[in-house]
Formats: C-alpha cells, sequence, structure tokens
C-alpha cells in the first residue's frame, strides 16, 4: 500500500476514507480532521482557556497532544477513580505525558479528596460501575473548570464512542439524550462548555496516532467496563462496519445533519428545570444533584474544602 | 511469528508468512477494531509478516465512563 499524499509506503489503511497513509501525512489528517471538527462546530476560539480530560488514555492523550500541536492553551484533569492497579496505573500514563512536555496537569483523587472510590461508589448507590464512573465525571470536570476559570472542557469522545452513544439511545429512543448528544454542549450558568474535537476519528485512528507520537497511553481496558452494553454496540458498529466501510460516519453525521435538532424540544425541557443544587450549587432538576447523592451514599464527602483549587499541579508549560 | 494478544494479555506462535490482513482473518479479529504493530511501528493491512517477527495485535476499542 503506498500513501495517498507522497505515495511512499502506507502504515495504515483507513477503508471509509478508501485510503492508506504514510507516517506523516496520517498525523497530518489527524489534526485536520481534528481542526475542521473544531471549526465547523465553533468548539474552541484561539484566545480560550481548555482544560482537558485526561484519563491517561489513547483518546484524551491524543487530544491534548493535538491542541497543543495547534497552539490552544490546554491544561489537563486527571480524576483518579480508585479502580486498583488499572488507576495507578493510567495516573502514570497522565503524569508522564504531562511532565515529558512540562505541561500542566490537574489531579482529584477520589477516594483521597471525596471518600469514595468507583467500586464502592455504584455498590452504594445501586448504579453500574460506569454510571457511577460517568456521573463523577461530569460533574468533577465541570466544577474544576468553573473554579479554574476555563472557558471550555474538551473531552476525547471519538467517533465510535459517539455512534455508539447513538445506537444505545436509538435502541431505547431516549429522546431528551438525542437532544443533547452533541459534539458541543453551550455554556450555560454553572455549567462550561463541553466540546468533543475528536468526533471526526475513529478510535482506531486515536491509537494510531499514539503510537505514532511515540504517547504511552494505558492499553489495557477498565476492568469495571469488562462486558458492558457500549462496548456490545461497539462492537456491532465495528461489524457493520468491516462490509460497509463509512457506516459509523454516515450514521452520526446524518443524525446531525438531519435528525438532531428534531429532538432539541425534548433536551430543553429538561434543561428549563434547572436549578442549584441544595449542597454543592450544581445545577440540577432536584433538591440535591445526582452527584452529591452518590457521595452521600457511598459515605463519602460531597464537598471537600480542600479540593478547590485542584491539588496538584506539574510544571507549567513554556508559553 | 510470535503474536501477542490483549485483554487478556497472552502470547501466541503463528507459522508461516502471511500478509497483516490474512493473520487477522485467520484469528477472526476484525480489523477495524485492532492495530497491528511490528518493532514499534504500525503495519498495513498489506504488509508481509515472517516467522521471524514479533507482532503486537492491540485493541482499539475501549469501553468504560465517558465524562
Amino acid at each position: 500500500m503506498k500513501c495517498r499524499v507522497c505515495r511512499e509506503p502506507a502504515i495504515i489503511d483507513i477503508r471509509r476514507h478508501n485510503a492508506n497513509f504514510c507516517a506523516e501525512h496520517f498525523l497530518r489528517l489527524c489534526r485536520d480532521q481534528v481542526a475542521k471538527a473544531i471549526g465547523e462546530f465553533e468548539m474552541i476560539r484561539p484566545d480560550e482557556r481548555v482544560l482537558v480530560a485526561v484519563s491517561g488514555g489513547k483518546d484524551s492523550l491524543a487530544l491534548w497532544d493535538i491542541l497543543l500541536e495547534a497552539g490552544y492553551e490546554a491544561d489537563g484533569l486527571y480524576l483518579g477513580l480508585g479502580i486498583g492497579e488499572y488507576s495507578d496505573a493510567s495516573g502514570e500514563a497522565a503524569r508522564a505525558f504531562a511532565s515529558d512536555r512540562g505541561l500542566t496537569l490537574l489531579e482529584i483523587d477520589l477516594p483521597r479528596d471525596y471518600g469514595y472510590d468507583v467500586p464502592n461508589g455504584s455498590r452504594a448507590a445501586r448504579r453500574v460501575p460506569c454510571s457511577a464512573c460517568g456521573l463523577s465525571k461530569r460533574h468533577l470536570f465541570d466544577d474544576a473548570a468553573r473554579r479554574g476559570g476555563y472557558d471550555v472542557v474538551a473531552t476525547g469522545h471519538n467517533l465510535d464512542d459517539e455512534a455508539a452513544v447513538l445506537f444505545g439511545n436509538v435502541l431505547r429512543w431516549q429522546t431528551d439524550y438525542l437532544g443533547r448528544q452533541l459534539p458541543v454542549l453551550p455554556a450555560r450558568p454553572g455549567l462550561p462548555r463541553k466540546v468533543k474535537p475528536l468526533v471526526r476519528l475513529a478510535e482506531r485512528e486515536t491509537a494510531a496516532y499514539c503510537v505514532v507520537r511515540g504517547i504511552d497511553y494505558i492499553v489495557d481496558e477498565c476492568p469495571m467496563a469488562e462486558g458492558n452494553r457500549h462496548l456490545g454496540y461497539k462492537e456491532a458498529l465495528n461489524a457493520i462496519e468491516a462490509t460497509s466501510p463509512g457506516s459509523k460516519h454516515d450514521f452520526y453525521f446524518g443524525f446531525l445533519a438531519r435528525a438532531s435538532a428534531r429532538f432539541q424540544d425534548d433536551a430543553e425541557a429538561e434543561r428549563e428545570h434547572l436549578h442549584p443544587c441544595r449542597v454543592c450549587g450544581a445545577p440540577t432538576p432536584a433538591e440535591v444533584c445526582a452527584f452529591c447523592r452518590l457521595v452521600e451514599r457511598a459515605g463519602g464527602d460531597p464537598t471537600p474544602v480542600h479540593v478547590a483549587p485542584p491539588t496538584v499541579r506539574l510544571g507549567a508549560r513554556p508559553r | 511469528m510470535k503474536v501477542l494478544l490483549r485483554n487478556p494479555k497472552r502470547e501466541i506462535e503463528v507459522s508461516g508468512s502471511m500478509q497483516v490482513s490474512t493473520l487477522l482473518a485467520r484469528l477472526d479479529i476484525n480489523r477495524e477494531s485492532v492495530l497491528v504493530i511490528r518493532s514499534d511501528t504500525l503495519v498495513a493491512g498489506d504488509a508481509w509478516l515472517d516467522d521471524s517477527d514479533d507482532v503486537e495485535i492491540r485493541p482499539v476499542i475501549s469501553g468504560g465512563a465517558l465524562p
């Protein structure tokens, strides 16, 4: 196989583009796709401060790298989930990436700072682990962005993630979820803007980006995610993609172009009923937000004073 | 060739020279869900592998909670 651009030997074939790329032109493709997503959906302005949600995995580290390469002012936030060796290894990957490049990495550790971990929290709240984990991440990333004065939170959701979530939402016709499944969620009182600059890249491409760039990310899957529904949806979509390249892209971007707006009223109805949580002040449709209820059930403290500002900083990046 | 697989991590031995796409088909692995790495370098689907190669088949699907 030859690179579509320069005709040198290719290192990767991307069937949905019907093209092969050498290392140099593959990196350019990834950067161009992210730039296109940022521009098309008006995700980030050049003068804005970005907080990248960093897990130590391929997507978040690729995202952080690409944003920095593009010249954005981007710090990272790593959330320690208390999932044994997996959390130890993922934290090490995030810290190594930051320290090797002189970047600022903020850290929150659930057991240390909030008195619970994802395994215990999910049991106490009677949620599946991925639900308790996602809830914690959303709340704490929003909170850290607000406290740190960041304009935008960037997450590493890729095309496969978005297509799989869409697949699940459509299977159950969760119209409120469909209404807010967007690559950009605008800022609202108490909540920063949230953006997904990797939506034009498949996760095979974000992983390949890390390999080519020499980024050490945590390869092993989270042990709590084993067998979850989201993985099943991804496998189903990849089976379709294997025989019909481009299906995931068409499914997701077709939804955004032709169907998403039809569900906006359902999502908006939920937003209208938000008010401050009695415990932490975060926007919620209930008296006490889901995060505070989770922490209280798990025996932790939802508003530890020592968490603000985030607790660990590595060397600031030279600008 | 030695082939490293993940989830769970294990190593298998595969005999004979073959293309990457053939190896994946023989192991019943969907090429959309993996990268193939030889000596720290990505290899495309038509690349030839032989008995002396150390190959990693790295899954790229992650399924944990998203923020």
